[in-house]
């Protein structure tokens, strides 16, 4: 007995924990895509796509330009909705509910999807106005509860420290990398449940990228954050599920370890491995 | 760019330190777990124990494992985090250390079976002390090793170094001595020969221990000291000292 003992006195199953890696199988899923299919025109620019992307995670999506990366993104929130020639078959689902069944509140839907794009688009306000604007368009007039959510929205996006003693000036004299961050605060104020994230890194500078990638990484605790990036180290970095695209194709979609050490597809260990793209 | 234990600590990415810090606290795991298996291998071997060298033989299934673990998460970190300079060295020493910790492991359990084929033979004891003797120089090079890479202690690893020349010194005096034995005593043949294989593991072992100290060399350092002279480490020693 003593010896059975003295064996179980090594216990290697913490590190056995650690080492689990994700399951698709395992997790909430927050939105699904199913058979989607779109037409700018008479161009079919995704092919039947089908998709789950899981809660309060980091998905990445990658491919070559024209892939239909951006396009699939914002089918998100609906934002192809303001290209006249956009055409859009299949079925696309926030926890459940349709979101382009007739009567859904688009508006609503946006808040509740929130998007930031490339290029930092502040308002030519004041940065406290900038992250206060979408509680103001909600209605909310308490001060209080304004200030209360503007610095939280801020420190959330790792830039209180930066900006607290000038919250009122604009936000026009912000480097790159504020700005951005700055427009993530804005965004995540009023409390969406999904983050779409259109190469949120591409116009800034190697230190502001990884700012912005390690705010990705904390705010997935919070939000679902989906990421479109031309950059796979990038979305290696960053991202815990890959989904990539070629062509209006989804070619594969999975676990970012599995997907960038050991990928199913031949055509995903070209990509990546800059073969071709 | 000189390196300091904890340079991996200072990324802007929180994960990155995490994940870096890791692979660093779980080849330490790694290396008492292999300090352990090779000192009850020891002991089983002089005391004639055979329970305790088959608990010390499965600890190697534990290891193999957890090499396994460490060297995944090594590849992992370099796909998703294209690590450069000292972050590069930390990731590819650990991945060789915890190569040449498992084949110490391997060696281990070697010692581990002829301890209990000694154990039932019976009573020749020839050579015992010298097992003794050498499993202890070669269990201190090991933790010397492993604590040379928990501290970036670069002096330390040299330490490691220069005292295989003593393990080798010593394997070479109990061969001979050996030698004679058999030839004076015939009979003793299958059960010296052993023991002489069981040395000749605890060697492999010291030149294991000598590889973990040239891996943390090359972290400290940048220079790749395999197969240099002990004054040309000596040499890379001393030149990361001058510019700490």
């Amino acid at each position: 007995m003593t010896m059975e003992a003295k064996s179980h006195a090594i216990d290697i199953s913490s590190m056995q924990r650690q080492h689990q890696s994700l399951r698709l199988e395992d997790e909430t899923i927050a939105l699904t895509v199913r058979d989607l299919e779109l037409y700018y025109g008479d161009k079919r620019a995704l092919h039947g796509v089908n998709m789950d992307i899981p809660k309060n995670r980091v998905t990445a999506f990658i491919g070559p330009s024209g892939c239909g990366k951006s396009t699939l993104l914002r089918c998100f929130n609906r934002m192809n909705d303001l290209v006249d020639s956009c055409k859009i078959e299949g079925q696309m689902s926030l926890y459940g509910e349709n979101i382009y069944e007739r009567g859904v509140d688009v508006a609503d839907l946006r808040r509740r999807v929130g998007m930031v794009f490339q290029k930092p688009n502040p308002f030519p306000k004041s940065i406290y106005e900038n992250v206060a604007y979408g509680l103001r368009i909600q209605g909310i007039k308490k001060k209080r509860v304004i200030d209360e959510t503007v610095e939280w929205a801020l420190k959330s996006a790792a830039l209180w420290d930066e900006v607290k003693d000038r919250l009122h000036e604009s936000a026009l004299g912000m480097s790159g990398g504020q700005q951005q961050r700055l427009v993530i605060a804005r965004t995540i104020a009023v409390k969406p449940e999904v983050l779409l994230l259109d190469e949120p890194a591409s116009a800034l500078d190697p230190i502001s990228t990884l700012k912005i990638e390690e705010l990705i990484h904390e705010l997935k605790k919070d939000f679902t954050i989906v990421i479109v990036t031309h950059n796979m180290q990038q979305a290696a970095r960053v991202s815990d599920y890959t989904a990539f695209m070629y062509m209006g194709d989804l070619i594969e979609f999975g676990v970012t370890d599995n997907l960038f050490t050991n990928p199913e597809k031949k055509q995903t260990e070209d990509y990546i491995t800059g073969r071709y793209g | 760019m000189s390196y300091e234990s904890e340079h991996h600590n200072t990324h802007i990415s929180q994960s990155f330190n995490e994940e870096l810090e890791q692979i660093r606290t779980e080849l330490l795991t790694m290396g008492g777990v292999v300090e352990r298996q090779l000192s009850d291998a020891v002991n089983a071997l002089v005391g004639g124990d055979t329970d305790q060298a088959e608990q010390a033989l499965k600890i190697d299934s534990v290891i193999n494992d957890m090499e396994l673990m460490i060297d995944e998460q090594c590849t992992l970190i370099i796909a998703r985090r294209q690590p450069a300079a000292a972050d590069l060295r930390l990731i590819i020493s650990v991945s060789k250390a915890t190569n040449d910790l498992e084949r110490i492991g391997d060696e281990t359990s070697r010692i581990c079976r002829y301890a209990m084929e000694l154990a039932s033979e019976g009573k020749n004891m020839q050579g015992y002390q010298e097992v003794r003797h050498i499993g202890n120089l070669v269990r201190d090079m090991l933790k010397d090793g492993l604590t040379a890479f928990a501290r970036s202690d670069a002096e330390l690893a040299y330490k490691v170094a220069k005292q295989d020349k003593e393990v080798d010194s010593e394997y070479r005096t109990a061969m001979r001595s050996l030698m004679t034995y058999m030839m004076e005593d015939p009979r003793h043949i299958s059960s010296v020969m052993n023991v002489i294989w069981v040395l000749r593991s605890l060697e492999r072992i010291g030149d294991h221990a000598r590889n973990l100290a040239e891996h943390l060399i090359y972290l400290v350092s940048g220079t790749d000291v395999r197969h240099s002279s002990l004054k040309e480490i000596k040499k890379t020693v001393k030149r990361v000292e001058e510019r700490q």
